[in-house]
């Protein structure tokens, strides 16, 4: 799915120089847990996230996660943005909570990219 | 993005392409014509037309004591023709203050100027006022496509540097090691080094598989030097044409329970440090996820040693 169409189901606006229209989107996996993003994304993925720091943005470029969206409306600072231009990795902003915007993604047809966790996982 | 209205959304506004960032990078002075012929307001109309005849020029500045006076354009040579007048001179047919442009300005400025006046040349003025060259829409598209080019070519010839650099250096056995120092609770700058690991991995033609495993390991092994040290540490990455080796180390102070920090889900770290998204107690779990082989060394003497090994299989290197 083009990021463009993504931004457009969410009401999302996009606060990079970043062309969504050239950027495919593969699945997508929400998280406000860094280390859960780590252990399961698969690449080229969308992130959903409450979290809005730096290391939200480092995480994406070790995950090869391909764009991020912060729910709820949270702004990113300057320096993410500066990040988000060196990396080519588009922030995108929406109203919605992380259920709603994944809800109406997941029904829009976009494929999960999160993979469960292992069985020996004693969470 | 979808036709709704002839209004630019703000989002296709944010859409501006490498080729727009650059225009606004690039200097005037960087991409016009600097070596430009100019004529005198008292030459005859005729030499004028001799030498736009010549030269093949579709305009040319009017210069009076290095100051631009004038532009004169084949269309002034036009009417100069129609008009059938043999002596009339430069000044008599050539644009007065003609519009300019600075050479120190950016390239998206001419690009408006043009936009706006409709003109095909702009002559560009240096600090001093004087003429410094002159640019034309063509300069513009030449400037951004050999600036897009070297960009292409910079990246292409880091890559390639690096990614022969074990076949160029003899020895019997080659290792790049690379050294990272982590400070204490600097979450600013977290997952910094593991970026840059990243990346010389990729240069270093390594699978994108491979760099992301490795991406992975560091940056849970540099959060733990930023969360959960002392002083802080290093993180030391040697690469070889058949593996990677991942260490890192500080001075204290120590793990207490090796195998129950191993364990996914067991953490020590304070609310703060989870509010910022870490100290989940997944990041050794991660770490051996990730890796071919794990060690964790720690005393309360000693600090902690953890090292990270990953096989390359020869394709990847």
């Amino acid at each position: 799915m083009k990021l463009s169409k993504i931004i457009d189901l969410i009401n999302g606006e996009l606060l990079s120089s970043i062309d969504p229209n050239k950027i495919e989107i593969g699945g997508a996996m929400g998280a406000d847990l860094m280390s859960d993003v780590l252990t399961s994304v698969q690449p080229e993925a969308v992130l959903l996230t409450g979290l809005c720091n730096p290391q939200v943005l480092r995480t994406a470029q070790i995950a090869d996660i391909r764009a991020i969206i912060f729910v709820r409306c949270k702004n990113p600072t300057p320096e993410m943005l500066e990040i988000s231009k060196t990396e080519n990795i588009p922030l995108i902003k929406t109203k919605f909570g992380l259920f709603t915007a994944s809800g109406i993604l997941f029904n829009a047809g976009l494929p999960n990219y999160e993979l469960e966790a292992d069985d020996d996982c004693p969470y | 993005m979808p036709e709704k209205n002839s209004m630019p959304s703000d989002n296709e506004a944010f859409e501006i392409s490498r080729t727009e960032e650059l225009a606004y990078e690039l200097k005037i002075s960087e991409v016009m014509s600097k070596k430009v012929k100019n004529i005198s307001s008292s030459m005859k109309m005729k030499t004028a037309l001799d030498i736009f005849q010549k030269e093949r020029f579709s305009g040319a500045p009017v210069v009076e004591n290095h100051q631009l006076i004038g532009i004169l354009s084949i269309e002034d040579l036009i009417r100069y023709l129609r008009d059938d007048r043999p002596d009339s001179i430069v000044s008599d047919y050539m644009t007065s203050n003609p519009i300019t442009v600075q050479q120190n300005g950016s390239v998206i400025e001419a690009l408006k100027v043009f936009d706006k006046t409709h003109f095909g040349r702009l002559p560009v003025l240096d600090e001093r006022g004087e003429l410094a060259g002159i640019l034309t829409k063509g300069d513009i598209s030449a400037g951004l496509l050999n600036a897009l080019q070297k960009d292409y070519q910079a990246e292409e010839i880091i890559r390639y540097r690096a990614s022969h650099l074990f076949e160029d250096i003899i020895s019997d056995r080659t290792s790049l090691i690379l050294r990272y120092n982590i400070r204490k609770g600097d979450f600013t700058q977290g997952g910094n080094a593991s970026n840059y690991i990243k990346r010389a991995l990729l240069r270093m033609g390594a699978s994108p598989q491979i760099a992301r495993r490795c991406g992975i390991a560091t940056y849970e092994a540099e959060m733990n030097l930023i969360i959960h040290t002392d002083n802080g540490g290093t993180l030391r990455v040697e690469i070889e044409p058949h593996k990677i080796t991942v260490e890192a180390y500080d001075d204290g102070p120590g793990i207490e329970d090796v195998e129950q920090a191993i364990k996914p889900g067991f953490s020590t770290a304070t609310h703060e440090v989870r509010e910022k998204g870490f100290g989940a107690g997944m990041g050794l779990y991660n770490i051996k996820r990730c890796a071919d082989e794990m060690e964790l060394l720690s005393s309360k003497e000693r600090g902690t040693n953890l090292f990270i090994t990953m096989y390359l299989n020869k394709k990847s290197t």
